[in-house]
């Protein structure tokens, strides 16, 4: 079969993505380096059914994917670093009520206005710590286009899992840049529908009380069951409550749904790291760069390896750690100022051998920086 | 079926202090919604942060309580998700106008099919007594301990600016004409804003010297008047009750069907 091969930005990866799973609600407001997911969107959507809305600010775009959830759709919303500042205080809405819907933040340059059209990393920690308050949140990311598609389906699916905001974390880099994306066909990749509750009609439906397995059915509003929802703490039938006992529990569950589950969620690429006396560590649009170095150093003998990290929260502790122990350099390739170095120096056993290579002035780090801080690292000059 | 099919018990003692107006909208809402025969599963009601907010909880509809100013943003959301919803979205005056002034005049602008209840207390009450947008000048609260130098917003003049094509006005005083009201702009096709001058004996009263729950309603008895009444010729100071507006534009989400019918019809 003539497989169906598209030349795109990053951007529009993330949108086939999407649509490929089932996206059928999106909510955003214009900002740069992300506006074209919008943009494709308002086009793409309304040609399924699906409904795409220009909202007042951002605040507004991650309230109304919310609303949107609950009525049963598949939600999505785009944005940059100002606009994902904004977004916080719906997104932490979301992690409580346990809706599931997928933000994407293709990251610039910050704080502020930064630098509105250059590459950063610099929101892993907002997207770990933005919102609020004790809570778990998933964030992923990729290096190309292909896994940009792959990642976004997976987001998807992992928000449907486990009834969780889902954050897409790409940059400007992979954001922008025209690849080829091979789209796949239908039943390729495995989508997560909605669970909905079996409770029938008129029987007392309990949003909040999880099944055996962890999973919590829901009910889309306008349906048999009325019941409510807030960012309150709540008991099981989402009313409000201050009981320690319900507090305690509401807050264990939100953790432990994703924190418990942290190595079913890891998503990650290894290249060459069996025999690694050096591995890297990176993800994103750096991940090119050292997957650069690591193919370049091979054929000259150099044992040097590539853990490409594609979910970065919850931390995948125990992949990193074991792929950490063999090699004497651990170099964490980032463009930022260490906001992934000091997760991977909490999960290895000996963070003193982790360094960082990395760059915060818009440009990408190229294979020469990341080769020329190794060669500091190991003593052999610039 | 008799007004308690629609509360939800279980939520109950509600947290209003003696006296507030909030309990006069909630029945008021509920006679509306009884009268007009809607199903309980065709309404959702969406409410912010504040104690008018707290409304949702107490009643028996699909019932979303998001966070604070936001109520519309998420009510847009749910509509524009499954337009055959009826959305009604409770607000106090500091999260309509104040923190959510924002997404009041773009939800107006839009025209989407959503029914604003502006329950105006003239205070922040849930906090305890901090001015709002709607207080006005010369006002007492905590936070102007001085008398309020902040002038206030006309819901009615805003709602009009910002394009919101059902406007009306009353008070907890004249309940039956809030019902009234209520139903037709559940009916409305297009957004639609209902204030209501609701008392807050609590906060606003004792601040202000206004006097009890009873002499408060008194007040609203004595101090409003129907559109363009004579009244309102010989006293400029009095506050108008009525229907402001009541037209047809095109709604938001009808001409969304419209876009995806384009769209459509365009192919790949």
């Amino acid at each position: 079969m003539k497989k169906n091969v598209r030349f795109v930005q990053g951007n529009e990866a993330c949108v086939e993505g999407a649509l490929y799973a089932g996206l059928d609600f999106f909510a955003g407001y214009p900002i740069t380096p992300s506006t074209e997911i919008a943009e494709h969107l308002a086009y793409r959507l309304p040609q399924k059914g699906g409904k795409f809305i220009q909202m007042e600010d951002e605040i507004a775009s991650m309230c109304a994917i919310v609303g949107a959830s609950l009525t049963g759709h598949k939600v999505m919303t785009a944005t940059s670093g100002p606009g994902f500042s904004l977004m916080q205080e719906a997104l932490g809405y979301a992690v409580m009520a346990e809706i599931p819907c997928v933000v994407v933040d293709v990251q610039r340059g910050g704080p502020s206005t930064g630098l509105p059209t250059s590459v950063s990393q610099g929101d892993v920690n907002q997207a770990r710590w933005g919102t609020h308050g004790d809570h778990a949140v998933i964030a992923m990311t990729a290096s190309n286009h292909q896994d940009v598609f792959l990642m976004t389906v997976e987001a998807f699916n992992l928000a449907e899992t486990y009834r969780t905001p889902v954050i897409l974390l790409f940059d400007e880099v992979v954001g922008h840049m025209r690849e080829r994306l091979v789209i796949p066909e239908e039943g390729e990749i495995p989508l997560v529908e909605r669970l909905r509750t079996s409770v029938p009609e008129g029987v007392d439906y309990h949003p909040y009380l999880p099944r055996e397995d962890g999973r919590l059915p829901m009910s889309d509003f306008g349906g048999g069951h009325r019941y409510n929802v807030t960012g309150l703490f709540h008991d099981m039938w989402g009313f409000p409550s201050t009981n320690p006992g319900v507090v305690k529990g509401l807050l264990r569950h939100l953790l432990d749904k994703l924190n418990n589950n942290t190595n079913r969620i890891a998503r990650y690429k290894e290249y060459f790291v069996n025999d690694a006396q050096v591995l890297l560590i990176s993800y994103g649009a750096s991940a090119r760069s050292a997957l650069h170095v690591v193919r370049n150093r091979r054929p000259r003998g150099e044992r040097v390896g590539l853990l490409e990290l594609q979910t970065l929260w919850p931390f995948p502790v125990d992949v990193v750690r074991d792929l950490a122990k063999a090699p004497e350099v651990v170099l964490v390739v980032e463009m930022n100022m260490g906001q992934v170095l000091q997760a991977v120096k909490l999960a290895v056993d000996d963070p003193e051998k982790v360094f960082l290579a990395n760059r915060f002035d818009g440009s990408l780090i190229t294979p020469t920086d990341i080769r020329n801080i190794l060669r500091v690292i190991q003593g052999k000059g610039i | 079926m008799p007004v308690r099919d629609y509360i939800r018990e279980r939520f109950f003692p509600h947290l209003w202090c003696p006296g507030c107006g909030h309990g006069i909208v909630m029945n008021a809402l509920i006679r509306a919604v009884e009268s007009l025969g809607l199903s309980k599963n065709e309404i959702v009601m969406v409410s912010g942060i504040g104690c008018s907010a707290r409304i949702s909880g107490y009643l028996d509809f699909h019932t979303l309580h998001t966070i604070h100013g936001r109520a519309l943003a998420f009510a847009t959301g749910v509509k524009l998700g499954l337009p055959g919803l009826n959305i009604l979205v409770p607000m106090g005056d500091g999260d309509a106008l104040a923190i959510g002034g924002n997404h009041f005049i773009h939800a107006a602008r839009r025209n989407i099919e959503i029914t604003a209840i502006i329950m105006n207390n003239r205070i922040y009450g849930m906090t305890g007594g901090q001015f709002s947008p709607l207080s006005g000048y010369g006002t007492r609260a905590t936070t102007a301990p001085y008398t309020n130098i902040d002038h206030a917003f006309d819901v009615v003049t805003l709602s009009l600016a910002a394009g919101a094509t059902f406007v009306a006005r009353t008070t907890t005083y004249h309940v039956q004409q809030m019902i009234d009201f209520f139903k037709k702009a559940i009916l409305h096709e297009g957004f639609s804003v209902v204030e209501v001058l609701s008392q807050c004996p609590t906060y606003f009263g004792r601040k202000n010297k206004m006097g009890s729950a009873a002499e408060m309603m008194a007040y609203f008895r004595d101090h409003t008047t129907p559109i363009g009444s004579k009244a309102k010729k010989e006293n400029p100071d009095l506050i108008e009750r009525g229907i402001f507006v009541h037209k047809e534009l095109p709604e938001y989400c009808r001409e969304y069907d419209k876009v995806i019918e384009r769209a459509m019809g365009k192919g790949k």
